[in-house]
């Protein structure tokens, strides 16, 4: 082909991110991707396929594991894994509940969502990663609008939201001291509609659960819950069969579907353009407070 | 599509976080659930309007105090442009933070207060603009509502600024000035009747026909090498690929190189972009480059075009903007980062301090305190490759980082 071109919105944001992911697996020793099989880690993973090419990703894929996944999701994450040769490291929160380090929460909002961030921090240590490559953006929530590229952990995993490192020109500075460790947004300047272009422009495989399906639901509060042995329902809450799509996928508990009947990638971008609701909207862990990211956060969630 | 970004300056309570949320809430960019947090928060507070800058104070601080501390990142897009805005904080640790968001900015908008006029943070924050080259201002002279949209508030400021651009450095700066109403919305996004005066654009028309070239990637082609690919697999058995981002101008294949320090020349084999070959990369495409020959090529090495070298020195002077609340003196030792190469070094000479207020300089300073800029005298250990700032903007530019902390404590301008 003639000409690379950076022109695009898209080409840009790309390039910045293939540059990101490079950095990190020059200035760190251990650095690891957290692959939650959402449609971000896999844009992560297509990034730095693309960034190493023809090389293999040097680093492996890691899983903090809820064990309250979608089915299609934890299916799909193995496909992907096997299909591309990658490694893949799963940690699970049930073990970190079996060894009393966190405990089940229980009743009607239940959820392991803030459970993970012991596993991960667990798991951080247990391998030495000096470098977390996540999928937040910026554009999710407001607290993630003041996270760095290359975001600082004490040793307690923890973020110092109110004296975090300037970060200039696209220089990225990864020196941290030995215990620390650095947790690393390469689409930090990505919105959500920049992902669903990106995976449509580069026709990304994603799980079937994305896309407009018959499932069994419940509703509350106006959200749209999954009928699951994971998800706390009351006896008057109705179970419907509707069909539905999850526009941002966590674990079960946490994860609340939309209505819709965009069935491929293309109605799924048009959707999105048209939506007057954040993606967050969806979220239930989100609803908790105002600043309910703002203190996970703090306390070593991605 | 296109991105712009936006730096925004004022100080505190000049309504930064107020114009953000209203080009948020009339570019219909605040989705339903964030507007009605906001109603609901306004409500609570007792407010007898929508208080926008709920959209952007994200932290539980910034909500009590309601002043912003951090920069924040704010996305919004018109059919015709993607726009990132770094909400930049106006007070204490204003000149870092500025510095920081006008550092990948291609625009800035500085805010004016209409009953407080130009102030001496005004000076400041337009002598940062400047300093960093950015190419278009905005001086949105705001809270227009409170001056009864008097033409002639509006003239005496615009005045007071247009004798501070006289005393600036980079000339070819664009200034437009806009009477505007964050509250009210008054030339945000809509025209109005309350400013019938003002022929001009709105805010947004104004930033919807700037000029997309990219100011921070003119100059000559620089390509430091970020990685080195080697698959060791049997398809790419020999294969050698310097992975790193196209900076300047475009490098092509067939292109004459010379790989710094070594200065050993090759020849450019093949452009590649995933699993792609392309014959000629533009500037800031992250590519990995091969050479026709087996050079010694490493992380922190530069790629030029023969006859196109950078300066190559263990020593220059720049212009640095002081970060930390640790002092920095002379003789003091530090890591600089020059892209994607570090180097150690050594402050020689502290040459004078810049009063950001344009009041002139300060000299035999011996030490510099955060929020200080300077010009300042730099011996590295091993020599960088270089170019002036005003010729090269990410070559001409470096991070400093303290060796003892490991914090990002200045960022540097080379003259």
């Amino acid at each position: 082909m003639a000409l690379l071109k950076d022109t695009s919105h898209i080409n840009s944001l790309e390039n910045e991110a293939i540059y990101i992911i490079r950095e990190v697996a020059a200035q760190f020793e251990k650095p690891v991707l957290l692959f939650s099989g959402g449609k971000d880690s896999i844009t992560l993973v297509r990034l730095a396929q693309k960034a190493f090419y023809p090389a293999k990703i040097p680093f492996p894929l890691m899983h903090i594991d809820t064990g309250h996944n979608f089915p299609e999701t934890i299916e799909f994450r193995d496909r992907l894994v096997e299909e591309l040769g990658l490694e893949l490291i799963v940690r699970n929160v049930q073990d970190s509940i079996d060894q009393g380090k966190v405990k089940e929460e229980t009743g009607r909002y239940s959820s392991r969502n803030a459970l993970q961030t012991t596993t991960l921090l667990d798991a951080i240590e247990e391998f030495k990663f000096d470098a977390c490559i996540g999928g937040a953006r910026r554009d999710e929530e407001k607290a993630r609008a003041k996270e760095r590229i290359f975001s600082v952990r004490d040793d307690f995993g923890q973020w110092d939201e109110k004296n975090q490192r300037p970060e200039l020109f696209d220089m990225l500075n990864g020196q941290i001291d030995l215990g620390q460790n650095v947790r690393v947004f390469p689409i930090s300047n990505w919105t959500e509609l920049d992902v669903w272009s990106y995976i449509e422009k580069e026709d990304i495989e994603i799980p079937s659960i994305y896309f407009a399906h018959k499932r069994k639901v419940f509703l509350r509060d106006g959200m749209i819950w999954s009928h699951s042995d994971y998800v706390y329902q009351d006896d008057h809450e109705e179970v419907l069969e509707e069909l539905v799509r999850f526009r941002t996928v966590g674990d079960m508990s946490c994860t609340a579907a939309v209505f819709s009947e965009a069935a491929d990638i293309a109605s799924v971008v048009q959707e999105i353009r048209d939506s007057t609701i954040s993606e967050r909207g969806a979220r239930i862990d989100d609803k908790r407070s105002e600043a309910a990211m703002e203190k996970r956060k703090q306390q070593g969630y991605f | 599509m296109e991105v712009l970004k936006i730096a925004t300056a004022g100080s505190v309570d000049d309504g930064k976080s107020t114009l953000i949320g209203r080009l948020l809430y009339d570019t219909k960019s605040l989705t339903t659930d964030k507007l009605e947090a906001i109603e609901k928060t306004s409500k609570q507070k007792g407010y007898d309007y929508l208080d926008f800058s709920l959209a952007t104070d994200g932290l539980v601080a910034e909500r009590e105090q309601g002043i912003t501390i951090d920069v924040a990142h704010i996305y919004f897009s018109t059919p015709n442009k993607s726009y990132i805005i770094a909400d930049t904080p106006g007070h204490v640790e204003y000149t870092r933070n500025m510095v920081t968001g006008a550092s990948t900015s291609q625009a800035a908008i500085i805010l004016i207060d209409a009953r407080k006029g130009v102030i001496e943070q005004t000076n400041r924050h337009f002598f940062i603009n400047n300093l960093l080259r950015i190419k278009d201002v905005i001086v949105a002279i705001n809270k227009m509502d409170l001056v009864d949209y008097s033409e002639e508030t509006y003239n005496s400021i615009k005045a007071d600024f247009e004798t501070l651009m006289e005393k600036r450095d980079y000339q070819d700066q664009n200034i437009t000035f806009i009477p505007v109403s964050a509250l009210k919305g008054d030339n945000v996004v809509h025209k109005t009747d309350n400013i019938s005066w003002y022929k001009g654009k709105t805010l947004l028309e104004h930033l919807e026909q700037l000029d997309k070239k990219d100011v921070f990637n003119t100059g000559t082609p620089r390509f430091p090498v970020q990685y080195v690919i080697r698959p060791k697999t049997e398809e790419f058995h020999d294969f050698r690929g310097f992975a790193g981002k196209v900076y300047g101008g475009q490098l092509s294949v067939g292109d004459e190189v010379v790989a710094l320090p070594s200065q050993t020349k090759s020849r450019i084999k093949e452009i590649y972009f995933y699993d792609k070959k392309y014959e000629t990369a533009s500037r800031r495409s992250s590519v990995t480059i091969t050479l026709e020959d087996e050079i010694n090529v490493s992380r922190g090495d530069m790629l030029v075009k023969v006859g196109d070298l950078p300066k190559i020195d263990k020593q220059f002077t720049a212009t640095i903007s002081w970060m930390d609340s640790k002092e920095l003196n002379a003789g003091g030792k530090y890591v600089i980062q020059h892209g994607v190469n570090k180097v150690l070094a050594k402050v020689d000479n502290i040459l004078h301090k810049i009063n950001p207020d344009y009041s002139g300089i300060e000299e035999e300073v011996d030490s510099l305190k955060i929020n200080d800029i300077a010009k300042v005298s730099f011996k590295l250990n091993k020599p960088i490759f270089f170019d002036a700032f005003k010729d090269h903007r990410t070559n001409g530019s470096f991070i400093l980082i303290d060796p003892q902390s490991n914090n990002t404590v200045g960022a540097g301008f080379i003259n």
